[in-house]
């Protein structure tokens, strides 16, 4: 591999990371805007008590994904940031508002009217971001120049509908009794609402992002990556039929990790379609190997206090698959 | 205006937001740590509660200074991408370190604000160290990035591209300690002196609140050390600016012709038309002596450099004032404080002394925002000094009054919501007879 595959991989691995950390960060508060039922006010609180202590750091996936950008990769990140102007302000508008209205609400009065209007900011900009992500990814992949296409959009509710399939997956791990009824539900319908935005969605490319579209299928690992992203929904899916909330959780992440990588494939070796290649948007080799080994060194720290803190705030297996009989409603 | 003015007010406001949450997220975990660890020695409740209620102040400053830092990063692009794609394989090398740090100082953050009752009490005393350290090592990473704009070094340039980038060198390039350490004793002062202010104005409404008197000495002990040592880093910043952005000293201190044995201006308005600066006091041989140490020493004046590469003097030169104002009022407190807790063996909480602390809550922020205004209003034209001037780095994206509005409005909104919630939390501070025992 040279030094600019390995950099590629490794921005590709942390928006991986992203999105299974910081991306279900999104889809609790989607989950908020969405609470409904005789349980709304209990499902709140598990969405404010799953993220409260990690969401800062699941957050930093994404500027980690910047800053080895801009260094890796400065021509790149000078076209992303001049192409995609408008998108990337709302993202940052919705960022900003997301984090800030969060932490707003922990801290304001517990007045009913204070939280509710907190809330509805905090909600309405959880859904936001996820938008202008998907719209900024679709962009990128589709080598458009202005933003707004249908298949940017659609791309918008589809990153939007995955993470809240996600957050579900993972709050019914943390409810316990009906609360985990409502949230296994919920992920039921949202993992059915991402079936049909990824149909949608690929439609869309097939018409308006030729390149991605071929991407998507023309390619040898094509076909493989779809079985297996299929496997991992459909397992999804079943579990949660089931009621196996741990496997069921593991598998949806699966379904979003390969969701993740199969359009990094599907663009390989650009970039920034259709001009800027890994090659071509190089920076200079040496600055390429120290930032490489950077983050070899960054990882090794990071990795265990990350562990730690899973593990602090989500139990004492906070990965496992494995549903035990103590876990079970 | 055009669009460079609104991209440069966009970013200067950005950061100017940025920096205040950003000096209280370095400062604020070391004095809590202190604190915790007070309360785990002494076994004194109050020092306890002194540790929790500002943990719960620095969640609400840490938050919004981890967006609108995210922000910053984002503007890097949107609003200098021709600058990001000269430099950012040269200094990109700091930024991706700092973003290490962010990640052990969210995820400690995390662990201390959540796990008051979680993990055992060393582990909270070590996260919090954990962030203290981290908060310290982002900003020591950024100012690396800031100080290569301004003394840039590690590359050879050639028909307008950088080549031989050496990251090592640019990212410790001349100067790079005498200005982290300024910079980073400026978070402590600034924020120790506000937090200070605030229970010494308690104090002086009850005086023997218990609560108020551990946070003063907390405060006092972290604000003042480096106040008092920030006038000697002023001295390293002054005499490097001095070698190696003589333009910038000479706009610094109104200095318009080149002399030997230049006097200190305290004060006063340079006037660039007439090329002299008005209503100053006047230190004979002042500046020589303090740029080179040497009375006769010649001082460059801006007159010495071309026209097109001056920054505006009028601003600079008012902008050092303030911060050089400030931070001697700030080290004759410390001083005086110094000598009070020396001679009675205690924090100094006496009316006067109270008033003066007071009366500092401010200079702090205000000397940090003057400084950094010096900085990169001294660097103008340039954005990377003498290499690539900010009107090159701006975006082709028109239309910038937008975002530049856009982001206003919503750091006045942060700030005024943020300002509100502290302000609501130090009033329900627990009063004489509350503080546990
Ligand atoms: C609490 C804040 C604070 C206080 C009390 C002072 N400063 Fe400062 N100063 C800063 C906060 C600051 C800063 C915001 O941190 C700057 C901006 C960029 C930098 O490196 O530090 C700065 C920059 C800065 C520079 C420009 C460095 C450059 O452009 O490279 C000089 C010459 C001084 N300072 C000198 C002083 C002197 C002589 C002081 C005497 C009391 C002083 N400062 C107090
Ligand atoms: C002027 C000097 C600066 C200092 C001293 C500084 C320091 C800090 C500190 C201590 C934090 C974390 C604490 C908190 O949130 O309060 C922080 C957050 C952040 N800063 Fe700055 N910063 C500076 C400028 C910048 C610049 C120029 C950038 C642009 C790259 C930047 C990007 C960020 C980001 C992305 C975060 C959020 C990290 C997170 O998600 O936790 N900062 N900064
Ligand atoms: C809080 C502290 C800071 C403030 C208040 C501040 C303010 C400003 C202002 C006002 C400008 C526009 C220049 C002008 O209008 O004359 C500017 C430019 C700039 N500053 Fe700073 N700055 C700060 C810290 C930093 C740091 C820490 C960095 C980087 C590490 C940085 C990087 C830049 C860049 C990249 C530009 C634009 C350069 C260009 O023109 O391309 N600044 N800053």
């Amino acid at each position: 591999m040279t030094p600019a595959e390995i950099l590629g991989a490794a921005m590709l691995g942390a928006l991986v990371l992203y999105a299974l950390l910081g991306g279900a960060d999104y889809g609790g508060g989607i989950w908020d805007l969405l609470a409904s039922g005789p349980r709304a006010r209990e499902q709140r609180a598990l969405v404010e008590r799953a993220i409260g202590p990690i969401w800062e750091a699941n957050h930093v996936w994404l500027v980690l994904v910047v800053v080895v950008l801009f260094t890796g990769f400065p021509a790149a990140f000078a076209a992303i940031s001049t192409r995609l102007f408008v998108p990337l302000t709302l993202l940052l508008l919705g960022i900003v508002l997301r984090g800030a209205a969060f932490t707003f609400r922990t801290y304001d009065t517990p007045r009913d009217e204070v939280q509710r209007r907190w809330g509805l900011v905090f909600s309405g900009s959880s859904l936001l971001a996820p938008m202008m992500l998907g719209v900024v990814v679709g962009t990128i992949a589709s080598g458009g120049r202005g933003s707004f296409s249908a298949f940017s959009l659609l791309t918008g509710l589809f990153a939007a509908g995955l993470f809240a399939f996600l957050a579900a997956a993972y709050l019914a791990v943390e409810a316990e009794g009906e609360l985990r009824e409502d949230f296994r539900r919920r992920a039921i319908a949202a993992g059915a609402a991402v079936f049909l935005l990824a149909a949608a969605t690929a439609a869309a490319s097939a018409r308006e992002a030729p390149l991605v579209f071929r991407g998507l299928t023309g390619r040898a690992f094509s076909l493989p990556l779809h079985l297996a992203t299929g496997a991992a929904a459909l397992l999804a899916f079943a579990a949660l039929f089931r009621r196996r909330v741990r496997l069921a959780r593991l598998a949806a992440a699966a379904q979003v990790a390969l969701i993740v990588v199969g359009w990094g494939a599907s663009q390989h070796p650009f970039l920034v379609v259709p001009d800027l290649t890994l090659e071509s948007a190089s920076a200079p080799r040496n600055v390429q190997v120290l930032l490489a080994w950077a983050l070899g060194a960054g990882a090794v720290v990071v990795f265990p206090c990350l562990y730690l803190l899973f593990r602090v705030f989500k139990g004492e297996r906070p990965f496992s698959a494995i549903d035990r009989a103590r876990d079970g409603p | 205006m055009d669009d460079l003015l609104w991209a440069r007010w966009l970013f200067g406001t950005s950061l100017a937001f940025h920096i205040v949450f950003a000096a209280v997220g370095v400062a604020m975990p070391l004095m809590m740590v202190v604190a915790e660890w007070r309360w785990r020695r002494t076994g004194d409740p109050a020092w306890g509660e002194v540790a929790r209620r500002w943990a719960k102040g620095t969640a609400i400053l840490f938050a919004v200074g981890a967006v609108s830092g995210t922000v910053i990063s984002f503007e890097l692009g949107l609003l200098w991408p021709a600058f990001m794609r000269f430099a950012g394989a040269i200094i990109g090398m700091p930024f991706s370190l700092e973003g290490f740090a962010f990640f052990t100082e969210a995820i400690f953050l995390g662990i201390y604000l959540y796990g008051w009752e979680r993990v055992s009490p060393r582990l909270h005393l070590a996260s919090g160290l954990a962030v203290a350290l981290s908060g310290a090592a982002s900003a020591f990473f950024v100012t690396l990035a800031n100080g290569w704009m301004n003394r840039p070094s590690g590359f050879a340039m050639a028909a307008g591209l950088a080549r031989e980038v050496d990251p090592l060198a640019a990212m410790f390039s001349p100067g790079w300690a005498e200005q982290v350490l300024h910079v980073l004793l400026s978070c402590y002062a600034a924020t120790g002196f506000a937090v200070a202010g605030i229970h010494a104005f308690f104090l002086r409404r009850e005086p023997a609140n218990r609560f108020h008197l551990r946070a003063l000495s907390a405060a006092l002990a972290v604000g003042g050390a480096a106040a008092l040592l920030q006038p000697l880093s002023g001295d390293f910043s002054a005499r490097l600016v001095a070698r190696e952005q003589p333009v910038k000293l000479a706009a610094l201190e109104g200095q318009f012709a080149t002399e030997r044995g230049a006097p200190l201006r305290i004060g006063g308005l340079p006037d660039a038309e007439a090329r002299r600066t008005r209503w100053a006091l006047e230190i004979p041989h002042g500046l020589s002596l303090l740029a080179f140490h040497d009375p006769g020493a010649e001082v460059k004046g801006l007159e010495a450099f071309p026209r097109d590469e001056w920054p505006d003097p009028v601003k600079v030169h008012l902008a050092f004032q303030v911060m050089v104002g400030a931070g001697t009022a700030m080290a004759l407190v410390a001083l005086w404080g110094l000598a009070l807790a020396w001679r009675r063996r205690e924090v100094p909480a006496g009316r006067r002394y109270l008033l003066a602390v007071v009366l500092c809550a401010p200079l702090g922020f205000a000397a940090l925002e003057a400084g950094w205004l010096v900085t990169e209003w001294g660097r103008q034209p340039f954005a990377v000094q003498g290499v690539l001037r900010t009107a090159e780095s701006v975006t082709t994206v028109r239309g910038l009054a937008a975002p530049f509005w856009l982001f206003t409005a919503l750091y006045l909104f942060l700030g005024a919501v943020t300002a509100a919630l502290l302000w609501r939390q130090i009033l329900h501070a627990p009063r004489g007879e509350e503080v546990p025992r």
